[in-house]
């Protein structure tokens, strides 16, 4: 049985933008995504120079040695557009909330033993940092990107890394109960630490990486594809098996982003090497020159984190050469 | 026992995460922070304009979206537009998609290379949110006016009229002057005058004109955006006085920023003037009075409140006083005269609104304005409705076609020139005049609509070949109002008793 409210029935004179019905095609329906992202950047008849980049224009393709015909190729496979990203976002941070608070209320931090709290203090504190720089190089990324389709992403991105610092500095602060002197030792770590100096190093060089592309590439896909199987996964796994099961429930948050920026990466990345030889050619270049750095990088950390160090490392190297084979980059 | 931690401690935890680097020189890392002159003794004294930490944005936002997004819904579902006042009023509209959408977006990347460039984490982290903002307002908008378009014309190629239709360069070379400025400028143009210092003139009036007529989706999106634009203000506002207090150098700059800022987003209004006065059926208020209330006596007390820090009212305010009288009818006058390559429609404003504008402007309306329109009005009804056929010739500066008159003679059009490197630059004002003599090499740049065209530059010379490169479709986004597509959609929906509440009644 149907039942069949009548209302006024107005016949539109057009489905959507045309910009964007030049895309999808005429007398389609668009959705909120296609609407809010498809030609939404200037593209041309700008008015002055950037003062701080004169041989640039304010939005400009040469920006990266990547050429694409339509820089909507780039599209978003989880179709972001602000309201979508915050209303998901929302509830991630409602879970990771709850988790925070069970944690905190079942005293689950008394029942870990006093070295795992020492070594997340020791070895996850430190990524505020870490995180902190992908902020950055995703809001890079966003300024000196070309096109909506992947630098609006790129701003979600940056916010995500922030939001995921700041995780990280919570639960430094409850492992401490609110003792800042925690934040203090991990910057310290980060800044002279002799096991944090090869990520700190390729993070400080990543932030001096003209090309965009390139650093989209080096920042979300090597460091992020090394660094967050290693740390969040692998680690955690090992913090488990000695009763400090209550950090993967306060990190939950980040096993649930990594799967879904992947998804994003992948497709971006594979969107690009798809649309010429010397894009593929490019990528495979610039994933070679950096994949060593990264792996060299965090070799003091994963033979400190992990009796068998070198072999995760080596392991998630190959998961992540597999990756990018799939995408067709270093294949 | 765990120690308490106040918000402010917290907060500073949650994101002073910089470092100092040493594999690269800071002065790499951030290239962009120092050229503008601006000193900075110590971004630690930087105040925390607001303390809100990634998940509780999400979470606020995030259902502040929900409930927008529902009345988006539901207004579509209803056809919501068949309420509005008039179907003149569409048109505040299409200059707010067309003008004003494409600012926000270009505020989103401006925020962003601020959140990227400036050295300070506090500052880089509320810009952030900004920039995201910025992302959100662009494309709230395109959703809450989505609907309008698929009903009326004047919105469908937004973006591509940015880019190159002649009024809409208005608009665009203030942000673009604004992007290619250095990072603290930025803050000036963006944070402090735009945001601060005019919101209240240029988002609230279209805000209001929705309220006011009917349009329930743009008038839910501007009460969503309103706790967003009051973080934005004190960001503006914190940023500013942050310059400040760094160093006592920082004055005379932030001084001349000041007035530039002031002076080119005052003539960006001044199309907002002639909206608010003749393009909305139902007027909140007259732009007069909002120069009143928003400028004059809001922004008075701001800047008495800068006097400590030795910052002076900005430059030309005695200019604007003179035309508020004017502003708006001289605009609309444009407007009418170029209503053939503009994509939204113009008209004569009835008896009530000419009478309306008379008590809002007893001292010259009647005297100046209203028998203009009464003549137009009378050529009209011959059959000889007047456009203007040659192109106005525009200020370098703000691109406004040089129609202002001079205030102390209001037959004798307002005109300066200056000359750098043997060429001859025309401006409508001293205030444009002095910008373009500051930094002659960046405004001899300014892509000028009427130029390109006589440049060839713009699809040919011809009229037609013009629309044809704006992508208009002639003779429905263009041209009067009066006989127009959208008129006679609109007065379809008033007479043909299609509403169901008419059919229950038969």
């Amino acid at each position: 049985m149907q039942i069949d409210i009548k209302s006024l029935n107005i016949k539109p004179i057009r489905q959507t933008y045309s910009h964007v019905a030049r895309r999808i095609g005429p007398d389609k329906p668009a959705s909120r995504y296609q609407e809010a992202t498809f030609d939404l950047q200037p593209t041309t008849n700008f008015h002055y120079r950037p003062t701080w980049q004169p041989q640039y224009t304010i939005y400009d393709e040469n920006r990266t040695a990547i050429v694409m015909d339509d820089w909507y190729k780039l599209l978003d496979p989880r179709q972001y557009y602000y309201g979508n990203y915050v209303m998901a976002r929302a509830r991630q941070q409602d879970a990771a909330d709850q988790n925070f608070t069970f944690v905190e209320k079942r005293g689950l931090l008394d029942l870990m033993p006093d070295e795992v709290k020492q070594e997340v203090i020791e070895f996850i504190m430190p990524l505020r940092h870490y995180e902190w720089g992908a902020n950055m190089n995703n809001t890079q990324i966003c300024t000196f990107g070309y096109g909506t389709a992947i630098t609006g992403p790129a701003m979600f991105q940056a916010a995500d890394r922030l939001g995921m610092a700041q995780y990280i500095t919570r639960i430094g602060l409850l492992l401490s109960g609110n003792e800042t002197d925690v934040l203090d030792k991990a910057k310290e770590s980060w800044l002279h630490a002799g096991k944090w100096q090869g990520l700190r190093h390729v993070v400080e060089d990543s932030f001096v990486v003209e090309d965009w592309f390139e650093l989209y590439l080096l920042q979300n896909f090597v460091l992020d594809g090394m660094l967050h199987p290693l740390f969040f996964d692998r680690y955690e796994q090992k913090l488990n098996r000695q009763g400090g099961a209550a950090q993967a429930m306060l990190t939950e948050f980040m096993s649930t982003w990594y799967t879904e920026s992947c998804r994003w990466v992948d497709k971006q990345l594979s969107v690009a090497a798809a649309e010429s030889d010397a894009n593929r050619e490019l990528l495979t270049q610039w994933y070679g020159k950096w994949i060593d750095r990264a792996c060299e990088s965090l070799m003091p950390l994963a033979a400190e984190m992990l009796e068998d160090g070198q072999q995760v490392l080596d392991e998630i190297r190959t998961q992540l050469d597999a990756r990018a084979s799939k995408i067709g980059i270093n294949g | 026992m765990s120690k308490r931690l106040n918000l402010k401690e917290r907060y500073k935890h949650m994101t002073r995460l910089g470092w100092e680097t040493t594999y690269q020189s800071m002065d790499d890392v951030f290239p962009y922070d120092t050229y503008e002159g601006i000193k900075v003794k110590d971004w630690d004294a930087w105040e925390d304009p607001f303390r809100m930490t990634m998940d509780s944005y999400w979470k606020y936002q995030g259902e502040k979206e929900k409930k927008l997004y529902a009345i988006i819904d539901a207004f579509a579902q209803n056809n919501g537009h068949t309420n509005l006042s008039d179907g003149r009023y569409l048109n505040a509209l299409k200059l707010f998609l067309q003008g004003v959408t494409p600012l926000e977006y270009q505020a989103h990347r401006g925020f962003a290379h601020n959140g990227r460039h400036m050295r300070g984490e506090g500052a880089r982290v509320a810009c952030q949110m900004q920039s995201l903002d910025e992302l959100r307002h662009a494309q709230t908008q395109i959703h809450t006016i989505s609907h309008y378009n698929k009903h009326f014309n004047g919105f469908h190629e937004f973006p591509h009229w940015h880019d190159r239709v002649w009024y809409l360069s208005v608009p665009k070379s203030f942000f673009d002057d604004a992007r290619t400025a250095g990072p603290f400028e930025f803050m000036i143009a963006v944070g402090f005058s735009f945001e601060y210092v005019l919101t209240n003139l240029l988002f609230v009036p279209f805000m209001s004109g929705a309220a006011f007529n009917g349009d329930l989706s743009t008038v839910t999106f501007g009460f969503s955006a309103q706790s967003d634009e009051a973080r934005h203000m004190t960001l503006g506002l914190e940023a500013m006085k942050f310059m400040l207090e760094q160093h006592e150098d920082n004055v005379p700059i932030v001084q001349r920023w000041i007035d530039k800022w002031t002076w080119r987003g005052y003539k960006v209004l001044s199309l907002i003037a002639a909206m608010q006065d003749y393009m909305l059926p139902e007027s909140p208020m007259s732009w007069k009075e909002a120069w009143e209330v928003y400028f004059e006596e809001n922004g008075g007390a701001l800047f008495n409140d800068l006097a400590r820090y030795g910052i002076r009212p900005p430059k030309y305010l005695e200019v604007c006083a003179a035309e508020k009288d004017h502003l708006s009818h001289q605009v609309w006058g444009v407007l009418y005269n170029y209503a053939a390559p503009a994509a939204m429609h113009t008209w004569i404003p009835d008896d009530r609104k000419l009478d309306w504008l008379s008590e809002k402007y007893p001292d010259t309306f009647d005297k100046y304005y209203r028998p203009r329109f009464l003549h137009w009005r009378e050529m009209e009804k011959q059959g000889k409705r007047f456009y203007n056929g040659s192109l106005p010739m525009l200020c370098q500066l703000c691109q406004i076609p040089m129609a202002f008159t001079e205030m102390d003679d209001f037959t004798q059009t307002c005109f300066r020139t200056s000359e750098y490197k043997d060429d001859k630059y025309h401006f409508c004002s001293d205030g444009c005049k002095d910008i373009f003599d500051y930094e002659p090499e960046k405004y001899v740049q300014a892509w000028l609509p009427v130029h390109q065209i006589y440049q060839g530059n713009c699809g040919g010379p011809t009229l037609d070949d013009v629309l044809k490169w704006y992508q208009f479709n002639v003779g429905s986004d263009n041209f009067d109002y009066v006989g127009s597509e959208d008129e006679a959609r609109w007065n379809d929906l008033q007479g043909k008793g299609e509403k169901p509440a008419d059919k229950s009644a038969a």
